[in-house]
């Protein structure tokens, strides 16, 4: 392991509420750990569990999935039937050995620059106690 | 007798020509094995059995005939794959007419071929013994002590929805309390459950007879076939044989009837159905949905409650 390990966390992001949530947090200058690398999806509910599995896979340490907060989905039930996906693949995972945690879900609205800051704050810290990933992983990708 | 109950009602309802297949099972030509077979006329029913070794799925037939008003043999499991099926409108067209068989409970060939030192070149049922003969030795064995452990815990052995119940229903309940190896599991550390599931899974050989098996398994290209994008590569590296046995299980999530046709099905003697018990038991506790119950429920995870669990959300 390097001396100076840094998490590398793939964020799935809304387009409509958390990607501009995260939006926001950038031009309102609030910090938040540079560990996230965005990937921006048109909804929650877009999330295939392949998605996730792959960047494991690869060698990612953390994924986060974040969208809009129930009753304000722009598709209207695009996150409650993510939320379904992401319950059963969070438990099914845990369930098969990788640790609690690699895995995160979070609702950020458009208006929550705050709490999306907060959100990766709180993923990277555990994602860092949870150390790199070894289980799963087959290549890990450089220079991300 | 319930063979020949079987056969008359084939007979019955080819002549008079209400389905125009019957599929069930016949005689196996290795002994412990009975094979799926595709009766057309009624004078082949009398080749229809029904013994402890009726173990396929035969709902896994049900598309490729579609084009056909098919009469189904179905066990309890069979039955369930069915609905599963059908909320996903994989037979519109024609309806099938199930012909429910309550099930005794499936014996597990592999236990028998354990027991017994040299070849079985015989085998038979009597009662609740089974007789197995080969060279220079034949034993009686206790048919309850090798029965498949999916059928041990079965708790839905009488079919659901059959359109004719042929012999009496049994009373539902597991021989095992269920799921003793989830629980077991759920006890281990996650470091443990994650051994368990390397080790299982390195034995794989990427054969896809689990996948074949299933009657749920039916996309017309399957995530591991697919180049673009290539999701994973063909390869026996340990990570890829765990990513084809994760999704494959997942993609079972609230359609999984635990009938156990991956589990036999693979050649390295894979346990597979641990992880789809798993999943039933979480669909049922967060969505309360049980697969092929309620024909008009729709699959769990194509519907939602505003009120669905979310502790786990940020």
């Amino acid at each position: 392991m390097e001396a100076h390990w840094e998490p590398k966390i793939l964020a799935f992001l809304c387009n409509w509420c958390s990607y501009a949530g995260a939006d926001l947090a950038g031009t309102s200058r609030i910090q938040y750990p540079p560990n996230i690398r965005v990937i921006r999806v048109p909804c929650s509910g877009r999330i295939n569990p392949l998605f996730i599995l792959k960047a494991l896979q690869s060698g990612i340490d953390g994924v986060l999935v974040s969208g809009c907060h129930p009753g304000d989905c722009h598709y209207l039930s695009g996150n409650y039937i993510g939320r379904r996906k992401s319950a059963t693949l969070k438990r099914f995972l845990e369930f098969l050995g990788i640790e609690e945690g690699r895995v995160q879900f979070s609702w950020v609205s458009a208006a929550e620059g705050g709490k999306f800051s907060q959100v990766v704050q709180e993923v990277t810290e555990d994602i860092k106690r949870l150390g790199p990933i070894k289980r799963f992983v087959k290549n890990r990708v450089q220079g991300v | 007798m319930i063979q020949q109950k079987i056969r008359e009602k084939a007979k019955e309802l080819l002549s008079k020509k209400e389905v125009d297949l019957i599929i069930g099972f016949g005689e196996g030509t290795l002994p412990l094995r009975a094979t799926p077979i595709f009766i057309r006329t009624p004078e082949e029913a009398d080749r229809l059995i029904w013994n402890s070794f009726c173990e396929s799925n035969l709902a896994i037939y049900l598309h490729k005939f579609s084009q056909f008003k098919v009469g189904l043999i179905v066990k309890g499991c069979d039955a369930r794959s069915v609905i599963a099926l059908s909320l996903e409108k994989r037979f519109r067209t024609n309806p099938v007419f199930r012909i429910g068989v309550p099930c005794q409970r499936m014996v597990d060939r592999r236990k028998v071929k354990k027991a017994v030192r040299g070849e079985i070149l015989e085998a038979y049922e009597e009662g609740d013994q089974i007789i197995v003969k080969g060279d220079g030795f034949q034993i009686s064995l206790n048919r309850d002590d090798f029965l498949y452990h999916s059928c041990q815990v079965c708790t839905h052995r009488n079919p659901t929805h059959a359109d004719l119940l042929v012999g009496d229903p049994f009373e539902e309940s597991p021989l095992l309390e269920i799921p003793p190896e989830v629980r077991e599991f759920e006890e281990m550390s996650s470091e443990e459950r994650w051994r368990f599931f390397e080790k299982e899974t390195s034995r794989c050989i990427r054969c896809y007879a689990c996948r074949e098996a299933c009657p749920m398994c039916y996309c017309r290209e399957c995530f591991v076939d697919s180049s673009r994008p290539k999701w994973l590569e063909k390869s026996l590296s340990p990570s890829d044989l765990q990513f084809y046995h994760i999704v494959r299980a997942y993609h079972q999530t609230g359609r999984c009837s635990g009938c156990g046709a991956c589990e036999r099905a693979c050649p390295m003697e894979i346990r597979l159905t641990y992880l789809t018990r798993k999943l039933n038991q979480d669909v049922k506790e967060l969505f309360g949905f049980e697969t092929g119950i309620d024909p008009d429920a729709p699959p769990p995870l194509s519907t939602y409650e505003t009120e669905d669990r979310q502790e786990f959300i940020k």
